[in-house]
C-alpha cells in the first residue's frame, strides 16, 4: 500500500526521503566500483518489465479479486540488491509522477518501504541463504514466499509507523496495525507465490538468466554484513535525529502518540523552544490546532467571528484563483484565436 | 484503473510536456525546486488547518492555465488515486468527535475540520506532482535532478525506464488481449496462467535489453553515461520565476491571507 502525502507531516517525509536517498546513493557508489555496462539497460528495461507485468491481473484464488505483482523481490532476484533496488525506486518514482501513487512527498517513504526491505533485508538475509546455490523449485518457493512475507510485513509496519508519527490521521496505532498487517500477509504469500512462478519459469526456460544474476560473478550480489550494519546504524541516527526534531517542533503530535500508544494522554507543561513555537504557530494559525483541542467533549471555544471570516476568505480566495484562471484562459483563447 | 486507460494517460502527460508554452520553457530545475518547496509548505500545515491552506491552490492553477493543461484530466486523475487518503482520513471524523466551529447552528467536529485538511492537502500536492511532469519533458526532469545532485546511474536508470516503458506497456497490452480473446469468465484468469504469460514476458525483455545494450556500444555509450546533447542554462526568466514563486510561498505560509481577507470583507459590510 502507497503512502500517501496528505497523511504525512513534513519531518516524518524529509525523514524518509534523507534515508531513501543515502540508500540510493549508497546502492549507485556500490554499483559504481565494479560497474557492469551492460547492467544500466537491463536495469531500465526489467524495471520498465515491472510496470508493464503490473498492467496484467490476475484472479487471487479463493476471494475473486484481482491481484498484481509488486516487483521488489523480483528485481533484487534478478539484478541483486543494489540494482535491484535502484531499479525499484525508479518504478516508485514514474508511479508517484505519473500514476499520483502517493505523492512526491510520500515517495521516500515509498522507495522504502516498498524497496529497501525486499532488497535489503529479504533478499540478502532471507532469500539467498534459503535458496542457496543451485536451487530447485521447491526452495526457490519458500524462499520467495518467506522473503515476500517478511518484506510486506515490514514495509506495512513502516506505514503505520509513518502515519503514527504523522499525526495527521485519527487512527488508533492498534486498530491500524491490526488492520494493516493481516492484510499485507495475504498480499506477501500472493506476491511470493507469483515471484516463485516467474523466477521458476524463468530458470526453467532459460536457466542463464537466474544462474547469472544470483551467482558470484554477478555485479552488486552478495551485501557484505558490516556494510549492512554500518548503513542501519547510521539511518537509524538520521531517524532518530529527524523524529527527536519532530517532537520538539510539533508537541501536539507528540501528545497524540503518547496517548494512542500509552492509553493516556501524560504530557509534561512544555518549555522552552517548543512552547514559544507554538505560541507563533497560535498567533499565525487561523484555527489555532489546539483551541478546541483541549476541550474534550466541552464546548467549541473557538470565537465564532473568526471562524466565519475564515470560511468567508476561504470562498474569496478559492473565487479569486477560479476566477484568474478562467480570465487567464478565456483571454488566451480570444489571442489564440485572433492569431 | 483499466489497462487501456492507465496506457492512455501517461501517453497524454508525455505529449502534455512537450508543450510549447511559458511555463514548458522554464527551467526544469526552477519548476522542481518550486515544487518540492510546495509541497513542503502544503504538507507543514498543522492538521486542524484548512483556510490558510486555500491560498497554496493559486500556484497550480497558474501552472495549468499558463501550461495549457486541461483542469479536468487533472480533476479525473486526483479522483482516481484519492482511495486511501479517504481511506485513512475517514476515520478522523469518527474518532475525533469534540466540537470544533459553529457555523449557522451548525456544530462541526474536530474530525471533519482534520478530515477536510487532509483532502485539501492531497489534492494540492497530487496536483502539484502531475503538473510538474505534464510541463516539463521527462527527460528534463532526469537531467534536473542529476544537476541538483541526484546520484547519476538513478537518473539515467529512470530515462531508460521511462523510454521503455511504452514499448513494454504495448506489449502487456497485447498479452492481456490475447488472453481475454481466449477466456470466458474467469478462466484463464489465474495465477498459473499468469505466471507463463508474465515469465515470457520477462524472457522476451531480457533478450529486448541484450538488443539494446548492443546497439547502445554502437552509438558510443561509456562509462555508464548516456551522452547529453544540448546545454540547459538557467535564464534570468528562471531566476525570476524562482523568487516570485518561494516569495508568494513564504508569504502564503507566513501570513493567513484567508483570515485577513475575510475579516477585511466582514469589516466592509459592518461599516
Amino acid at each position: 500500500m502507497h503512502m500517501a502525502d496528505a497523511l504525512l507531516s513534513p519531518s516524518v517525509g524529509a525523514t524518509f526521503w534523507a534515508a531513501s536517498l543515502g540508500a540510493i546513493g549508497f546502492a549507485s557508489r556500490r554499483l559504481r566500483e565494479r560497474l557492469d555496462e551492460r547492467l544500466v539497460p537491463l536495469m531500465g528495461v526489467l524495471a520498465a518489465f515491472v510496470f508493464a507485468s503490473q498492467m496484467i491481473n490476475f484472479t487471487i484464488p479463493g476471494t475473486g479479486s484481482s491481484g498484481h505483482l509488486g516487483g521488489g523481490l523480483l528485481l533484487a532476484v534478478v539484478l541483486g540488491p543494489y540494482a535491484g533496488f535502484i531499479a525499484m525506486a525508479s518504478v516508485l518514482s514514474v508511479q508517484a509522477l505519473f500514476f499520483a501513487d502517493g505523492g512526491l512527498l510520500a515517495l521516500g517513504c515509498n522507495i522504502w518501504n516498498l524497496g529497501a526491505y525486499s532488497c535489503f533485508i529479504a533478499y540478502p538475509l532471507i532469500y539467498r541463504p534459503i535458496a542457496g546455490r543451485a536451487p530447485g523449485k521447491r526452495r526457490i518457493f519458500v524462499a520467495s514466499i518467506v522473503s515476500a512475507v517478511a518484506a510486506l510485513q515490514m514495509g506495512a509496519f513502516s506505514v503505520v509507523l509513518e502515519t503514527l508519527f504523522s499525526g495527521r490521521s485519527e487512527l488508533p496505532f492498534g486498530t491500524f496495525l491490526m488492520f494493516m498487517q493481516p492484510v499485507h500477509l495475504a498480499i506477501g504469500i500472493v506476491e511470493g507465490i507469483v515471484t516463485a512462478g516467474v523466477v521458476g519459469y524463468v530458470s526453467h526456460a532459460r536457466p542463464e538468466i537466474i544462474d547469472g544474476a544470483s551467482g558470484q560473478s554477478a555485479p552488486g550480489a552478495g551485501v557484505s554484513v558490516r556494510n549492512l550494519i554500518a548503513v542501519f546504524l547510521l539511518l537509524a541516527a538520521v531517524t532518530g535525529g529527524g523524529l527527536s526534531w519532530f517532537a520538539s517542533e510539533n508537541p501536539d503530535g507528540l501528545e497524540w502518540s503518547i496517548e494512542r500508544v500509552y492509553g493516556r494522554p501524560d504530557l509534561p507543561e512544555q518549555q522552552g523552544a517548543a512552547s514559544a513555537l507554538k505560541n507563533i504557530q497560535e498567533k499565525t494559525a487561523l484555527l489555532p490546532d489546539y483551541g478546541f483541542r483541549e476541550t474534550p467533549g466541552g464546548q467549541a471555544s473557538v470565537e465564532a467571528g473568526r471562524t466565519l471570516s475564515g470560511i468567508a476568505g476561504a470562498a474569496i480566495v478559492l473565487g479569486l484563483v477560479l476566477a484568474l484562471g478562467l480570465g487567464i484562459r478565456a483571454l488566451r483563447d480570444r489571442g489564440g484565436r485572433r492569431a | 484503473m483499466s489497462f487501456d486507460n492507465a496506457y492512455f494517460s501517461v501517453g497524454f502527460l508525455d505529449r502534455l510536456s512537450y508543450q510549447d508554452t511559458f511555463v514548458h520553457r522554464l527551467d526544469a530545475r526552477a519548476k522542481v525546486i518550486i515544487t518540492a518547496a510546495f509541497l513542503l509548505a502544503v504538507i507543514s500545515f498543522p492538521k486542524y488547518e484548512v483556510s490558510a491552506i486555500l491560498p497554496f491552490s493559486l500556484l497550480p492553477v497558474l501552472l495549468m492555465t499558463l501550461g495549457d493543461i486541461p483542469a479536468g484530466f487533472v480533476l479525473r486523475k486526483i479522483l482516481l488515486v484519492s482511495p486511501f487518503a479517504i481511506l485513512v482520513g475517514i476515520f478522523n471524523p469518527v474518532l475525533d468527535r469534540a466540537a470544533a466551529l459553529e457555523v449557522l447552528g451548525l456544530t462541526i467536529s474536530a474530525g471533519w475540520v482534520s478530515f477536510f485538511s487532509i483532502m485539501v492537502k492531497f489534492t494540492l500536492s497530487i496536483s502539484a506532482a502531475l503538473l510538474l511532469v505534464a510541463t516539463t519533458s521527462f527527460p528534463g526532469i532526469c537531467n534536473a535532478l542529476q544537476r541538483l545532485g541526484v546520484p547519476g546511474i538513478f537518473t539515467t536508470q529512470l530515462v531508460f525506464l521511462y523510454r521503455y516503458m511504452f514499448v513494454l506497456m504495448e506489449e502487456a497490452m497485447r498479452i492481456v488481449r490475447a488472453r481475454d480473446m481466449r477466456s470466458f469468465g474467469q478462466r484463464g484468469r489465474g495465477v498459473r496462467v499468469f505466471v507463463r504469460l508474465v515469465g515470457m514476458l520477462f524472457i522476451r525483455t531480457m533478450s529486448r535489453a541484450e538488443r539494446i545494450y548492443n546497439a547502445m556500444l554502437s552509438r558510443g555509450f561509456v562509462r555508464g553515461d548516456i551522452p547529453q546533447l544540448g546545454q540547459h542554462r538557467f535564464a534570468l526568466i528562471d531566476l525570476v520565476f524562482m523568487i516570485v514563486a518561494l516569495g508568494l510561498l513564504v508569504l502564503f505560509r507566513m501570513v493567513p491571507v484567508t483570515g485577513l481577507i475575510g475579516q477585511y470583507v466582514r469589516g466592509v459590510f459592518a461599516g
